[in-house]
């Protein structure tokens, strides 16, 4: 399952996972988002921010305990939880999230 | 949504109409060759794979006499047929154990009994064709190993011992499933199913710290790699990173700071579970293991103690012992392993803990019994200590308890649906399907009882709910863990009370 991005062929496994991290770009981003049937706002960029900046520093998704935390620091109270973020990305935080931010699938028992 | 309808939720005991090849198009993705080659699996079909798969079919029969026994025991009595949770939520025939087993017993006929070799049509002996391989590859990956069907056979076959010997012979020629097989190679790499890094790990646990610090004001520590520690805790991965799983986790950390004794959790083994089992390697199965055993001497411990994990728990009371044991390094005083929920128990019984149990009185709550801990496994040193023992844990710790149908609990428990490696996104359809038995006993209790929520002591069963209850109409935090429960109740010295932070407050 490839995306086509500004002409160019990004490679995605089964799932739509790209398999090179490197080939990521917000126009990507946005092309997968289309797939998932989510609409770009502010706030799904904050949490994508959020997950690509926390993935450099650790190699790993954030558990959702803390980009709920980190979430409440940045946009308030009211969206800092988890019942926001499955509104924000319905297959859940984690796994669409990730997908979106170029990232690898969280995997286990998750 | 993907494209499926529901089943009704049926009342325990209630049957399916007959649904022929129903579920014929479910299987998983298939493993990647990096991902087979990793575990010492060809990395895609091998050519003589015919050959190849009724030699290790006749090496495991040669190993594990128990599956030669059972393919030799079944008398097609039907008692099996009705009992599975994935036949019950599809209606596929296919799915009815004794179904399920013929799929590997008419190629174990045709290969390995005299009758099957001479007089293959006399006796549902058939060929190893690529058409079988391709229904196997499906219907070995519609059994969740749960060992349901067993209870209720007059002869005690384990179906979960066909589809572990199944998965292995199709590893072993090159048809290896994605999400086992990813996993297992990430325990190799990283130390656990996540793919969680040593640092990532240590900067979890310290913010679950500051968490409990904010919210009790006590410094509850969760110690990672420490030396001379006297007990070692292995939970699985998901503990550290999913909802509810991360609650459970905290419960485990107050329990033991209640109780004053020191612990650790180790980066080289900071994972549980061990997904070898469910692909039927006691190869990979041993070399998970070792990795807890050589951590535990490492680290100089004295005891073992396995959080909230089904499968794990399984491994590690049934298998641990004789795949790299002797654990005689441990302190024989204790269990060894034991489960957490053991370990709270005892504290429990000896009066060492003190509960707020209204801190739970938002939930009616009923007890799940998973797989491997029901049917495989025990707690305790008496019979049934793996049913009595959490219940008692979740009545410690809440005001209002309701069970649901006997057919549905203990030894009689429905899997969740997602367990024995099928807690995937590709078998999505399957395990909403295969939920319905348990979510139908569910609801009877919810409508009956007014239960609100369900509690689990397994990560499987934990995510597996949170996916699949908003799918019938409940929240996806209607699935809890024991100690879960424990952490919003248990009382810790010192703790700040709600009235007290009203008056800071006030």
């Amino acid at each position: 399952m490839d995306y086509n991005v500004n002409e160019t062929t990004i490679n995605a496994d089964e799932e739509g996972y790209i398999t090179d991290m490197g080939s990521w770009s917000k126009d990507l981003a946005d092309t997968i988002a289309v797939t998932e049937k989510i609409d770009m706002s502010d706030d799904h960029w904050e949490v994508v921010n959020f997950l690509r900046d926390y993935y450099e520093e650790y190699q790993i998704a954030p558990a959702v305990r803390v980009l709920t935390k980190a979430i409440k620091k940045s946009l308030g109270p009211d969206k800092g939880n988890s019942k926001y973020l499955y509104e924000l990305f319905p297959y859940g935080p984690a796994k669409q999230a990730c997908k979106i931010a170029g990232l690898p699938k969280p995997t286990g028992c998750v | 949504m993907d494209d499926f309808t529901l089943p009704e939720l049926k009342l325990p005991g209630d049957i399916p109409k007959i649904a022929c090849g129903s579920m014929a198009h479910s299987q998983p993705y298939s493993a990647a060759p990096d991902h087979q080659e990793a575990l010492g699996f060809p990395g895609e079909l091998v050519e003589d794979w015919h050959d190849k798969a009724i030699a290790k079919f006749g090496e495991i029969l040669d190993r594990q006499r128990a599956l030669k026994v059972y393919m030799d025991a079944c008398v097609k009595c039907g008692a099996c047929t009705d009992k599975c949770h994935y036949f019950l939520g599809t209606g596929d025939p296919k799915n009815m154990p004794v179904a399920r087993q013929d799929l590997m017993r008419k190629i174990y006929r045709r290969y390995f009994t005299f009758a099957g070799k001479w007089f293959p049509w006399l006796v549902g002996a058939k060929d190893l064709t690529r058409d079988v391989l391709d229904e196997w590859y499906s219907y070995f990956h519609q059994c969740s190993q749960c060992r349901r069907c067993s209870v209720y056979c007059p002869y005690g076959i384990d179906t979960a011992e066909f589809s572990m010997a199944a998965r292995e012979i199709m590893d072993h020629i090159g048809m290896g499933q994605k999400y086992c097989n990813e996993i297992i190679g990430k325990v190799h790499d990283i130390g656990n199913n996540l793919g969680l890094p040593q640092k990532a790990l240590g900067a979890t646990l310290e913010d679950l710290e500051e968490d409990i610090e904010e919210e009790t004001g006590v410094a509850v520590r969760l110690p990672l790699d420490v030396q001379g520690a006297d007990i070692l805790l292995i939970t699985p991965s998901a503990d550290f990173f999913a909802e509810p799983h991360v609650d459970g986790l905290i419960g485990y950390a107050k329990v033991f700071h209640q109780a004053g004794v020191s612990w650790t959790i180790s980066s080289k083994a900071s994972e549980a579970a061990n997904f070898a089992m469910f692909i039927g390697s006691h190869d990979q199965m041993g070399k998970i293991a070792e990795r807890i055993r050589d951590a535990a001497l490492e680290l100089g411990v004295k005891r073992i103690i396995v959080g909230e994990c089904g499968h794990a728990w399984r491994v590690a009371y049934n298998f641990w012992d004789t795949l790299v044991g002797p654990f005689d390094f441990l302190d024989p005083g204790y269990p060894i392993p034991q489960h957490i929920c053991e370990f709270t128990y005892d504290l429990i019984e000896k009066g060492e803990l003190n509960f707020d149990k209204s801190a739970n009185d938002h939930m009616t709550l009923t007890f799940h019994d998973s797989c491997n801990v029901a049917r495989a496994s025990r707690m305790g040193d008496e019979p049934g200590g793996q049913f009595k023992i959490p219940r008692a844990v979740v009545k410690a710790c809440c005001n209002n308890f309701v069970e649901m149908d006997a057919d549905t609990i203990h030894e009689n428990t429905f899997c969740c649906g997602g367990g024995g490696g099928l807690l995937t996104d590709d078998l999505i359809e399957l395990r909403a399907k295969g939920a319905s038995p348990r979510m139908g006993a569910f609801e009877q209790v919810a409508q009956d009882h007014g239960v609100t929520h369900m509690v689990a002591i397994c990560a499987i069963c934990k995510t597996q709910f949170s996916k699949i209850m908003p799918m019938y109409g409940y929240e996806m935090d209607n699935i809890v863990g024991v100690h879960q429960l424990v952490s919003n109740a248990l009382i810790l010295d010192g703790q700040i009370t709600t009235e007290e932070e009203e008056t800071v407050d006030g």
